[in-house]
């Protein structure tokens, strides 16, 4: 999606009823982060609303960029935020051979999830013989369409955000195929944008 | 994502490379590894530690196989040099590159000063104009300049102060890159 460095467009003020609509909007897709939306989206402060090409819109809190969307695509969290609220979102895992790709901008595929490195829903905590947090990845299968977040093995931070093509459940049968539309990565145009 | 219990332990603190902008863990993706890891002795020596230590490495590698490790070490190599190359051009184009400061007369002895070429020293020519106007509480502002790019074009002949500003200010700006000219309007004919 951000393959190419991002020239910004213009930068507009977000009106108080559809920065309440946005709110909304973040809490309804993301429940977990209510105890903290406050931090994340003070009432009292202004929201921009940068334009970014190929009609994605970005929310930003001055220069700290939040969320961001495709047309009326769901909202989706920008990497450092999702560095700052790890556990509030739902989450897999991609095995260490796959984070290259990732990082390039590649599709991500369906056997870096399945393989003994990564993790999907449910997955033992020895799978592989490596010990994971107990539960760090639910027990719920996704469906497609979810929004999630994307570890890897032996990092401690999220390297990728993106909405599943592909169901988790259907994942463990087929093992193959891709996992993830275009999404958001690190170093990738939209990591590196400067709101300043 | 069950685990939200405690509501104090957000927002986490992350760490970001000084040099490639990413969390340090994964620097060795990129193709700035040796500096990455300057960076982060330098200013965050316990976690250089954990991540750089023999016993970290060893693991990495040991979760891949052998061939997919002589495609990534194949892949870190050409990345590498791709960063290399990008930082020789891009101190050669720093080398090369030329600051102009134009005085424009504009009527009768009344000028402006047009200034080109700042941004092949990284610097932001949105911000240096303002910083211009400022300094000389003048009007100062980005035009463009006909067949592309950017100048900047402040009010009043003031060549000679921006000459010394910019030198004293912006340190990337070798002196000798910048180049003061004339341009004098020509004699209208009759
Ligand atoms: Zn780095």
């Amino acid at each position: 999606m951000f393959k190419k460095d991002i020239i910004p467009g213009a930068k507009s003020k977000v009106k108080s009823s559809a920065q309440r609509a946005i709110r909304a909007k973040v809490l309804d897709q993301y429940p977990l982060l209510e105890p903290y939306i406050e931090d994340i989206m003070p009432k009292k402060e202004q929201l921009d609303l940068v334009k970014l090409p190929d009609r994605v819109s970005l929310y930003a809190l001055g220069s700290t960029p939040l969320f961001f969307q495709h047309m009326d695509d769901p909202l989706l969290p920008h990497l450092t935020l999702i560095h700052r609220y790890p556990t509030l979102f739902h989450r897999l895992r991609v095995d260490r051979g796959a984070i290259r790709f990732v990082l390039s901008g590649a599709t991500l595929m369906v056997p870096g999830l399945t393989s003994p490195g990564g993790r999907l829903p449910s997955d033992t905590p020895d799978k592989g013989g490596q010990v994971s947090e107990e539960g760090r990845y639910g027990t719920e299968e996704l469906e497609p369409g979810t929004v999630v977040v994307i570890e890897a093995e032996g990092k401690e931070n999220a390297c990728f955000v993106g909405t599943l093509k592909m169901g988790t459940a259907e994942m463990k049968k087929v093992k193959k195929g891709q996992a993830c539309e275009g999404g958001h990565y690190l170093g990738d145009g939209l990591w590196s944008l400067n709101l300043g | 994502m069950a685990e939200a219990s405690s509501s104090s332990e957000f927002p986490k603190k992350v760490i970001y490379c000084g040099i490639c902008s990413l969390p340090p863990e994964y620097c060795e993706f990129g193709g700035t590894v040796k500096k990455c890891e300057e960076w982060l002795q330098q200013n965050h020596p316990s976690m250089h530690e954990k991540l750089y230590s023999q016993e970290a490495i060893e693991q990495n590698l040991s979760t891949l196989s052998l061939e997919a490790q002589k495609r990534a070490e194949k892949d870190a190599q050409k990345k590498a040099a791709k960063a290399a190359s990008a930082e020789a051009k891009a101190q050669e184009q720093r080398a090369t590159s030329k600051v102009l400061i134009k005085r424009i007369e504009r009527n009768k002895r009344k000028y402006v000063t047009a200034v080109q070429g700042l941004e092949a020293f990284g610097l932001d020519i949105k911000k240096v104009a303002k910083d211009f106007g400022k300094k000389f509480a003048t009007g100062s502002s980005v035009t463009k300049v006909p067949g592309g790019g950017e100048e900047i074009t402040v009010q009043g002949d003031l060549s000679d102060d921006i000459y010394d500003f910019v030198v004293e200010n912006y340190k990337d700006v070798p002196e000798d890159n910048i180049e003061m000219v004339e341009d004098k309007k020509k004699k209208a004919a009759g």
